[in-house]
C-alpha cells in the first residue's frame, strides 16, 4: 500500500491518470479476448493475444508522448497500441482485414500495429527486425536535434537474435534516445528462457553495451511506469538508452494456432493468473480510494460497449477490392 | 568537362547530393576515413562525423538503422563494404525495406540507398567477388541498379538518392578505376529503369549490364571486323525495373538475342531477360535465345587462372556471337 502511494507520489501521477491506465489495460484485455472468440467463431484465420502483458505494455507506453515519440511494437503489444491512441475500430479492422484497416489495409497479419499519425511503425514477422528501425529513428532524432524518443518493444526470445544485439550496441555507441522494452514472459512459443539464455536477467546485458538495464515486475503497472519514466528522463538528459526487462507471463497460447498444454503445466499458468495485473490493479486502486465498485463497473461497461460497437461496425465494413493487391509496391508519387 | 574514374564520379554524386540536401547522410564501415575504395574521401572534413558516420561492424543494423532514420526525415546512403557482406542484411532489405510500403498499404516508405561494390575479376576470391543483383531483382519493392562506367554511375546514383523507394546500388568494383570518362560540370540524372544502347547493330541484340558491357563491346568489335556481323549492345544499367521495351524492340529488329552476365548462369538475372524474349518476341526470333554467363560454381576462385576460366570474357562472348550469327 505505502509502496504504491510512494510510487504514485514520485511519478506525479494523478487519480485521473491512474484511471486512464486502468481503462487502457481493460480495453486491451477486452480486445484480446474478443479477437480470440471471433477467431474461434471462424471470423478470422488468426489472432495473437496480449493477455497477461497489459501492465508491462500500459506502464511503459503511458510514459510516452503519442505522435511525438516513436513506437516500434511487436505482435503482443495491443495494450501499447491502445495506450498510444489506437481505437478498438483500428485494432479490429486489422483482425477482420478490412479495406479501411489503418494498420495495413488487410495486408499484414492482425496485431501488426501501424499508425502513421501516432508514429506507431508497421512491423514484420521476423523477430527483432524492428529494433534497428527504432535505433535509426532515434539516430535521426539525434542528428536533427529533435526532442523525440524511440522505443523498441520485443519479447524474451528476441534477445537471442543478431538484430537485438546489433541494435543495443549501435544505440550504446551513439548514445541514442532509444529505450528497449523486453517483455519477458519466459517463453518463445514453447522454448523456455533457460534454453534461450544462460542468464537469469537479460537486463544485465545492457552493461555490455554501455548503458543501464533494469529488471522490473512486469505485472506491476506502476513499477513499469516508474522504470520507463526514469529511462525517459535519462534520454532527455542526453544520457542515452536504457534496457527495461519487464518480467511477465502470457496467459494464453502463443497464437490461435498454438496449444500451450504441450509445454506448460496448468499449475504454472494458474499461479501466474493469480498475479494477473488486470485483476490486481483495480484492487490496488480501490485500496487507495481512487476507485470504487461503481466507477469500476462504469469503466468496464464503457470498454465492453466500445468493443461491442466496434465489432458490429467493422464486421459490416467492406473488404479490400481484390485488384488493389497490386498497388503500393513502390511509392507512386515523387518525393518532396 | 573533367575526366573522372567511376569511384570519383560516385564520390561526386554523393558529395553534390549532400550539399544540395542536408537530409542526405552516408553511414557504413570505414566511411569516416574515406572508405576502403575512397568513395567518401574528404566527407568528414566537409560534412562532419554525423553525416558521414562510421558504424559498428554489423550490416543488418546498418541497413536497419538506415530504414529507421529514413522514417524520421533522413535520407541515408548505407554503404556495405563489399556486396558479399550484404548477406547479413538480407532480412532487413527483403523483409523490411522492400515490404514496408506494401505492408502498410502505402503509408510508410523508406527512401534509402544501399551502395555496395560487387563483381569479380580482381582476384577477390569467393568473398569479394559476388554478384548479388539477382537476389534483389527477384524482390518486389526494391530498385536494383548495376553500374560499371563513370557517367552512368553518377547520373544513376543521383536518381537513386532522390528516389522515394529503397534502391540497391551495385558498383562493379573492377570498373572503379579501370576507365575515365568526361563528366559534365552541371547537375544531371539518368532515369532508373532506362537501358542504353551502347552500340547500334542489325544482326544480333546483345543484352548485358555491369562489367560485361565492356567485354561485350570488345567482342562485338572483334566479330564485326572478322565477318561483318553487326551486334547491337544494350546495357540495361537497371535490372529492376528493367527496360523490356528497349530490349524487345531491338530483338524484334535483329531477330537474335544473346544475353551476357557475370553471375552464375542458373537463375541469374539474364534468365529473366531470356524468358521474356522467348515469350514476347517469339515470332521474331531467328535463332536460339542464348546466354553467356559463369558456370554454377562459387564466384570466384582466387587464383587468376581459375578465375579467368570461370568468368565470361571478350573471347567467350565473341565465340557465342559467331555461333549465333551462323543461324
Ligand atoms: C526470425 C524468426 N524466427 C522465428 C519466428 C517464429 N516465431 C514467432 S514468435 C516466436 C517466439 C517469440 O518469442 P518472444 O520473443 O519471447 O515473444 P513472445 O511471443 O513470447 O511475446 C517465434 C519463434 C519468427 N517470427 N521470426
Ligand atoms: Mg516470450
Amino acid at each position: 500500500m505505502t509502496a504504491i502511494k510512494e510510487a504514485i507520489k514520485t511519478h506525479g501521477l494523478t487519480e485521473k491518470q491512474l484511471l486512464q491506465m486502468l481503462e487502457k489495460m481493460l480495453l486491451a484485455r477486452a480486445l484480446s479476448v474478443r479477437q480470440r472468440i471471433l477467431q474461434r467463431m471462424g471470423k478470422g484465420p488468426m489472432t495473437f493475444s496480449g493477455e497477461g502483458h497489459e501492465a508491462a505494455q500500459v506502464g511503459s507506453a503511458f510514459a510516452l508522448r503519442p505522435g511525438v515519440d516513436w513506437v516500434f511494437p511487436y505482435y503482443r503489444d495491443v495494450a501499447v497500441a491502445v495506450t498510444i491512441g489506437m481505437t478498438p475500430v483500428d485494432i479490429l479492422r486489422g483482425f477482420f482485414a478490412r479495406r479501411d484497416d489503418i494498420n495495413s489495409g488487410g495486408r499484414n497479419m492482425p496485431s501488426h500495429f501501424s499508425h502513421l499519425g501516432l508514429r506507431i511503425v508497421s512491423g514484420s514477422a521476423p523477430i527483432a527486425t524492428q529494433l534497428p528501425h527504432a535505433v535509426g529513428a532515434a539516430l535521426a532524432a539525434k542528428l536533427r536535434k529533435l526532442d523525440e524518443i524511440a522505443v523498441g518493444y520485443s519479447g524474451d526470445g528476441s534477445t537471442s537474435t543478431g538484430d537485438w544485439h546489433e541494435s543495443m550496441n549501435f544505440a550504446g555507441v551513439q548514445r541514442l534516445p532509444v529505450i528497449f522494452v523486453c517483455e519477458h514472459n519466459n517463453y518463445a512459443i514453447s522454448v523456455p528462457w533457460r534454453k534461450q539464455a544462460a542468464i537469469e536477467n537479460v537486463s544485465i546485458r545492457a552493461q555490455g553495451y554501455g548503458f543501464p538495464g533494469v529488471s522490473v515486475d512486469g505485472n506491476d503497472v506502476l513499477a513499469v511506469y516508474g522504470a520507463m519514466s526514469e529511462a525517459v528522463k535519462r534520454v532527455r538528459a542526453g544520457e542515452g538508452p536504457t534496457l527495461i526487462e519487464a518480467k511477465t507471463y502470457r496467459l494464453m497460447p502463443h497464437s490461435s494456432d498454438d496449444d500451450d498444454r504441450r509445454y506448460r503445466t496448468r499449475e504454472e499458468v494458474e499461479a501466474w493468473s493469480a498475479k494477473d495485473s488486470v485483476a490486481a490493479f483495480p484492487h490496488q486502486l480501490k485500496e487507495l480510494g481512487v476507485l470504487d465498485d461503481n466507477a469500476e463497473k462504469e469503466i468496464n461497461d464503457r470498454v465492453n460497449h466500445e468493443v461491442d460497437a466496434a465489432t458490429d461496425q467493422v464486421e459490416q465494413e467492406p473488404q479490400p477490392e481484390a485488384p488493389t493487391a497490386l498497388r503500393h509496391v513502390f511509392v507512386e508519387e515523387e518525393r518532396s | 568537362m573533367p575526366e573522372k574514374t567511376m569511384v570519383e564520379a560516385i564520390r561526386d554524386a554523393m558529395f553534390e547530393e549532400m550539399k544540395r540536401d542536408d537530409r542526405v547522410i552516408v553511414m557504413g564501415e570505414d566511411v569516416g576515413e574515406g572508405g576502403v575504395f575512397r568513395a567518401t574521401e574528404g566527407f568528414v572534413a566537409e560534412f562532419g562525423e554525423d553525416r558521414c558516420m562510421d558504424t559498428p561492424l554489423a550490416e543488418s543494423c546498418i541497413v536497419g538503422a538506415a530504414i529507421g532514420a529514413s522514417l524520421n526525415g533522413i535520407i541515408p546512403i548505407a554503404e556495405i563494404q563489399f556486396a558479399d557482406f550484404s548477406h547479413p542484411a538480407f532480412d532487413q532489405i527483403v523483409s523490411e525495406a522492400a515490404r514496408l510500403h506494401y505492408r502498410s498499404n502505402g503509408t510508410w516508405s523508406c527512401p534509402i540507398v544501399v551502395r555496395t561494390p560487387y563483381g569479380s575479376g580482381i582476384h577477390g576470391g569467393p568473398y569479394h567477388s559476388q554478384s548479388i543483383e539477382a537476389f534483389y531483382a527477384h524482390v518486389p519493392g526494391l530498385k536494383v541498379i548495376c553500374v560499371a562506367s563513370p557517367y552512368d554511375a553518377k547520373g544513376l546514383l543521383k536518381s537513386a538518392i532522390r528516389d522515394p523507394n529503397p534502391v540497391i546500388f551495385l558498383e562493379h568494383k573492377k570498373a572503379y578505376r579501370a576507365f575515365r570518362q568526361d563528366i559534365p560540370d552541371e547537375d544531371y540524372t539518368i532515369p532508373i529503369g532506362q537501358a542504353e544502347t551502347k552500340r547500334e547493330g542489325t544482326d544480333i541484340s546483345l543484352i548485358t549490364y555491369g562489367m560485361m558491357t565492356h567485354h561485350s563491346l570488345k567482342a562485338a568489335e572483334t566479330v564485326e571486323q572478322e565477318n561483318g556481323a553487326s551486334v547491337e549492345v544494350i546495357d540495361l544499367r537497371t535490372v529492376s525495373p528493367w527496360d523490356k521495351e528497349r530490349v524487345l524492340e531491338s530483338v524484334k529488329k535483329t531477330g537474335k538475342a544473346l544475353i551476357v552476365y557475370e553471375d552464375n548462369i542458373t537463375g541469374g538475372f539474364g534468365a529473366e531477360v531470356a524468358a521474356t524474349i522467348a515469350q514476347d518476341a517469339f515470332e521474331y526470333l531467328d535463332g536460339p535465345v542464348t546466354r553467356v554467363a559463369s558456370p554454377d560454381v562459387p564466384i570466384s576462385p582466387y587464383s587468376g587462372i581459375l578465375e579467368e576460366y570461370i568468368l565470361p570474357n571478350p573471347e567467350k562472348i565473341a565465340e557465342a556471337i559467331r555461333k549465333l550469327a551462323a543461324y
